[in-house]
């Protein structure tokens, strides 16, 4: 396939890895933001082939893993409710509530479908206008742009019947809570590539300076993940806190103006709390007033719900780069992706998950 | 969710009064909005979330990075791990 096959070229990556080997003088810890790139790292057992200077820990970029709990909860009371047709991206259905999950919802009778895009939704808003249609908009950076559009586009074809669950997170305000964290050991980013691709990565800049922290933009190839490593070790060799960018071919400085445009019309910052983590001051979007109309949470109006989180569960430090999935002590045991006590056993960009399928390798190393 | 796909451009139309096409990944076509790529042309390539594209793929970038990255290897190999740093 063009554009990946290159990319997964075995020879290319062990040559980067070399110069990796003999570029690396000390010990860095470096992040990975996207869980997409964590699985990428531990199904390709790249942090294998790393120098042992080198450690990678796991960012909070995984959509599913960082909702709160208490939406989650939200989520179940609207989508039990009778008239609803609840739809969702797959991965949130089997992500632990306080007492149940959408999953169980549906094999309770409740209507909850997977969509594969928002727009799927809208269209089943139009084809059943008696009944209430939600969406479960949850995401980064990257699914801002389709959501907010399957507002704008509702409203265009004058549809009552459809509104959002909006729990919209943004990367930077939670990079800077992992910096100005006491107990921060990260020295160096990679940037997620495609939350890039729609935001560019002029954010990066005063954040790079600011904590003397290099953060480069990488994409997802095992080629593109060594070469952001290589390129993080260089800068934080070199001394250089900038950001830069090492996945060209798709993300520009400025980013995707149209996309940025339609979130801005849509969309405002908000404090958002983030799922074992706790609130993190403006990095959340949240529908614009102008739209209130499509906010699922206004019109059901689900009472205050006070969630119940799992003990064992220390999701949370390991979102923050703090744990690993091994130091939790239900890792295996009593949480399983059969069975999860937390989000990140779920998701297909958790860690937890990533340690648990390819984990076998770290016991061969 | 972020792990978008780079797929090949087929089509392109409008629905709804949005920017429409066909999108082929590796053998498997779907629908994509085409909406933030107003740019886009049959042929191109675009990276695609939750049926939307919100890029397209430099071809001169692309080819740029992987000829940076056989430079970086061919000097190592010629000069050796030990001073292949820089
Ligand atoms: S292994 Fe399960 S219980 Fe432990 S931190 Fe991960 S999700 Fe939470």
């Amino acid at each position: 396939m063009r554009y990946v096959t290159e990319y997964r070229d075995a020879g290319l990556v062990r040559g980067v890895l070399d110069e990796i080997h003999s570029t690396v003088t000390k010990p860095w810890v470096m992040m990975e933001i996207c869980g997409g790139q964590t699985h990428a790292i531990m199904r390709h057992g790249i942090d294998q082939l790393l120098p042992s200077q080198i450690e990678l820990v796991h960012g909070p970029g995984c959509p599913v893993c960082v909702t709160p709990l208490e939406l989650i909860d939200k989520a179940i009371a609207i989508a039990s409710q009778p008239e609803v047709i609840f739809t969702s991206y797959g991965d949130m259905l089997r992500v632990p509530g306080s007492g149940t999950d959408l999953f169980s919802v549906r094999a309770a009778g409740g209507d909850v479908r997977v969509v594969y895009s928002p727009l799927d939704a809208v269209k089943i808003a139009r084809d059943n206008p008696d009944r209430e249609v939600v969406f479960f908009a949850i995401g980064f950076e990257t699914t801002a742009p389709p959501n907010a559009m399957s507002v704008v586009q509702a409203q265009a074809m004058g549809l009552q019947n459809y509104t959002i669950l909006v729990s919209h997170v943004r990367v930077p305000p939670a990079i800077h809570a992992i910096l100005g964290a006491p107990h921060n050991r990260v020295q160096g980013f990679l940037a997620a590539g495609h939350v890039c691709a729609v935001m560019g990565y002029w954010e990066y800049k005063p954040i790079a300076e600011q904590y003397g922290v290099p953060i480069v933009v990488t994409g997802f190839e095992p080629l593109d993940i060594v070469r952001g490593i290589l390129h993080v070790l260089k800068l934080l060799e070199g001394g250089r806190a900038v950001a830069e960018n090492a996945y060209s071919r798709a993300v520009t400085f400025e980013g995707n103006q149209p996309a940025q445009q339609l979130i801005d019309r849509v969309l405002e910052p908000c404090d958002r709390k983030w799922r074992g983590i706790g609130v993190i001051p403006e990095s959340g979007w949240r529908l614009r007033r102008e739209y209130a109309d499509f906010d699922a949470e206004t019109r059901f109006g689900v009472e205050e719900i006070r969630p119940q989180e799992s003990p064992l569960c220390i999701a949370g430090q390991i979102l923050q780069g703090l744990k690993k999935p091994y130091d939790c002590s239900a890792f295996q045991v009593q949480c399983t992706p059969e069975n999860p006590l937390g989000a990140t056993m779920v998701s297909a960009e958790g860690a937890c998950a990533a340690y648990y399928r390819y984990g076998h390798r770290v016991s061969e190393g | 969710m972020c792990l978008g796909v780079p797929g090949k451009i087929l089509e392109i139309y409008e629905v709804e009064s949005l920017k429409m096409g066909k999108v082929d990944f590796g053998g498997v076509v779907r629908e994509v909005c085409l909406e933030y790529v107003p740019e886009a042309e049959i042929g191109d390539y675009a990276v695609v979330h939750v049926g939307f594209a919100i890029s397209l793929v430099s071809e001169e970038e692309a080819q740029a990075t992987l000829d940076m990255l056989r430079e970086i290897i061919d000097l190592e190999d010629e000069l050796g791990p030990e001073q292949g740093s820089s």
